[in-house]
């Protein structure tokens, strides 16, 4: 268990120092001359040529990645062509947005998917389940974005019931976090349910049964408790895909998030945002998937990994 | 009139006996039947459409549905329901290209790891885990940040960013195929390692590798439609689902058809190849 959780930890700056250096390597592959970009269209060979200078682009390569990944532990990720502003700022204003976002999302998800997969498991072959399962793999099968714009046309354009874009009020949480909600909900249920009949099988199940305890005790109680390692391991481990999703609903509801700032990066072609918002989000996933791995490792020591 | 019974009865018992399988293989049925109606789609869509799905009559744009345009007209007065149409080869293109390219690449970098074991097997998968830390939609910004925005360029980066599936996928079916008495005999009997890794090794993983790739699929549509529909894949006025609802989305409120059934096409697409995905899983793997 310690070399498990020793092997883990030590392999996380293994992963991160692979991924800034893919970061970095592919930031160096775009086409065009950052200097000559940061320097403005208009500028001057002399103040393009200061401008590699200052950026540092004349040294090698490796004292190059060094000075980057330098900069990126002391929390330095260089100056947006756009803004001009340090990216690191940048990013800080809107990461609070994304974050409350992705909890919001979570939260339903969790609320809704632990019991919808809880019900279809107790109803296991009966009509609530094969309900459960349908809008599951229904909810797996949508793009979050048609279903994100069909809730804007509804809600916002017909009815006038929520904010169309942005993120004025805590109505405009509503539709973003429903729509990125959907995928993780769907995830959760369905290995709710799974865990549920797996565990729901076991001898110890059976004998709280034979001693009288109430069914509602056995399945909250002896049931989920155990079906909650699976279920924490999704969460956990999925929060890429959150990530992802929430790159794409946050450039439809046009919120301000970190998520459309990546995509806005893109269309600017600015290259020290797209490679910092890249690796704090891949450093965000990283150490959300650790962590689950921990917590499984801690709450079921049977669990063997290799 | 014997002989016509004789004739008609063998027939009818396959009959009963296929439609026996799919009851009892609801998920493959059905996933099946939702995927080849994509196929059919695809393949017919010239016959099934009656115009052009570029052709443009300005006099007819934004046009709710009707007899002559079944999915109604988009801004350009183009015809939508030969747009989803035309929209289902390409959304088949990139299931094909993008799921292709990462089994070639992922599947042999897999089995390889699998067997060499020691410093290869750790090196390969410290490189597909670095690709693994990357939300999938964000390495394929990245990649296409790079390459340049267009469809094959996104299509590339999906498949960069599925291949380490296959790769981890195919190393521990080599892991676990590679203890067998079988693939130990060949070995003693000095069968080349090429030789064993196609013949003894991925013949036997083939299975659950077209079970990944079938559930891949959807993946792949799904992401491949996020990036378009962000201006960051197909380009207009190639009638990608994702592409054909970024334009949609300038309309919200005055033709909600636009982005409304190019969304179904990819509901009905994905959700085809997830069921019929899980259900080959089922099939391969009864404990589950």
């Amino acid at each position: 268990m310690k070399a498990y959780i020793a092997k883990k930890l030590l392999a996380l700056p293994l992963i991160l120092i692979g991924v800034s250096l893919l970061v970095f390597v592919a930031i160096r592959a775009l086409p065009g001359d950052p200097a000559r970009l940061m320097a403005g269209p208009e500028a001057t060979q002399e103040a393009v040529d200061n401008m590699t200078r200052r950026l540092g682009l004349d040294r090698s390569l490796p004292e190059q990645y060094a000075s980057f990944a330098y900069g990126a532990v002391r929390g330095d990720l260089g100056i947006s062509i756009k803004s001009k502003l340090p990216v690191v700022d940048e990013i800080a204003e809107r990461l609070p947005f994304t974050l409350g976002l992705a909890i919001t999302a979570y939260l339903l998800a969790i609320g809704i998917g632990v019991p919808a997969g809880m019900i279809a498991a107790i109803y296991r072959h009966g009509w609530p389940d094969q309900i459960v399962m349908i809008l599951a793999i229904a909810g797996a099968s949508i793009a979050n974005f048609w279903l994100a714009l069909m809730a804007m046309n509804t809600f916002s354009v017909q009815l006038g019931w929520l904010p169309l874009l942005g993120a004025s009020s805590w109505r405009s949480f509503i539709l973003p976090s429903i729509t990125l909600a959907v995928l993780p909900t769907a995830v959760i249920a369905r290995m709710t349910r799974s865990s549920m009949i797996e565990v729901m099988s076991q001898d110890y199940i059976r004998t709280a049964y034979a001693k009288g305890v109430a069914p509602q005790t056995i399945y909250w109680s002896h049931a989920l408790r155990n079906a909650l390692i699976p279920i924490i391991t999704i969460v956990g481990l999925n929060f890429g895909s959150l990530v992802g999703g929430a790159v794409v609903t946050e450039s439809v509801f046009n919120w301000p998030g970190i998520g459309r700032f990546l995509v806005d990066a893109v269309r600017y072609r600015d290259y020290p945002v797209i490679q910092g918002v890249t690796l704090v989000a891949v450093t965000g996933v990283v150490v959300m998937n650790l962590l689950a791995e921990l917590l499984i490792a801690v709450l079921n020591p049977k669990i063997r990994f290799d | 009139m014997a002989s016509i019974e004789t004739e008609i009865a063998p027939r009818r018992r396959a009959l009963s006996r296929a439609l026996r399988w799919m009851a009892v293989h609801r998920s493959i049925a059905l996933g099946g039947f939702l995927v080849g109606l994509i196929v059919l789609a695809a393949i017919l869509a010239p016959l099934i459409a009656s115009v052009d799905p570029y052709a443009q009559d300005l006099l007819a744009t934004m046009e709710p549905p009707s007899w002559a345009h079944p999915f109604g007209t988009d801004d350009n007065g183009r015809d939508i329901f030969a747009r989803v149409l035309y929209g289902a080869r390409i959304s088949l293109l990139e299931v094909v290209l993008s799921v292709g390219l990462a089994v070639i690449v992922g599947v042999p970098l897999g089995i390889m790891s699998g067997m060499s074991g020691r410093y290869v097997d750790q090196a390969v998968m410290w490189v597909m885990d670095i690709l693994f830390a990357f939300p999938g939609i964000v390495l394929a910004i990245l990649i296409v940040s790079v390459l340049g925005s267009s469809l094959i360029n996104l299509l590339i980066a999906i498949a960069i960013f599925s291949a380490p599936v296959y790769a981890r996928l195919s190393r521990n079916l080599t892991l676990g195929l590679k203890s067998m008495d079988y693939v130990e005999a060949a070995i003693s009997l000095g069968i080349s390692r090429r030789r064993i890794m196609t013949h003894y090794i991925l013949r036997n993983a083939i299975g659950p590798i077209i079970v990944q790739s079938t559930l891949t699929a959807g993946t792949v549509i799904l992401s491949a439609a996020s990036l378009s529909f962000l201006g960051l894949g197909a380009q207009p006025p190639l009638p990608e689902w994702g592409a054909m609802m970024s334009d949609g989305r300038n309309y919200l409120g005055l033709n909600i058809y636009m982005s409304l059934f190019p969304g179904l096409a990819i509901m009905i697409t994905v959700l085809g190849f997830n069921i019929l995905g899980d259900g080959l899983r089922d099939l391969l793997d009864p404990r589950k």
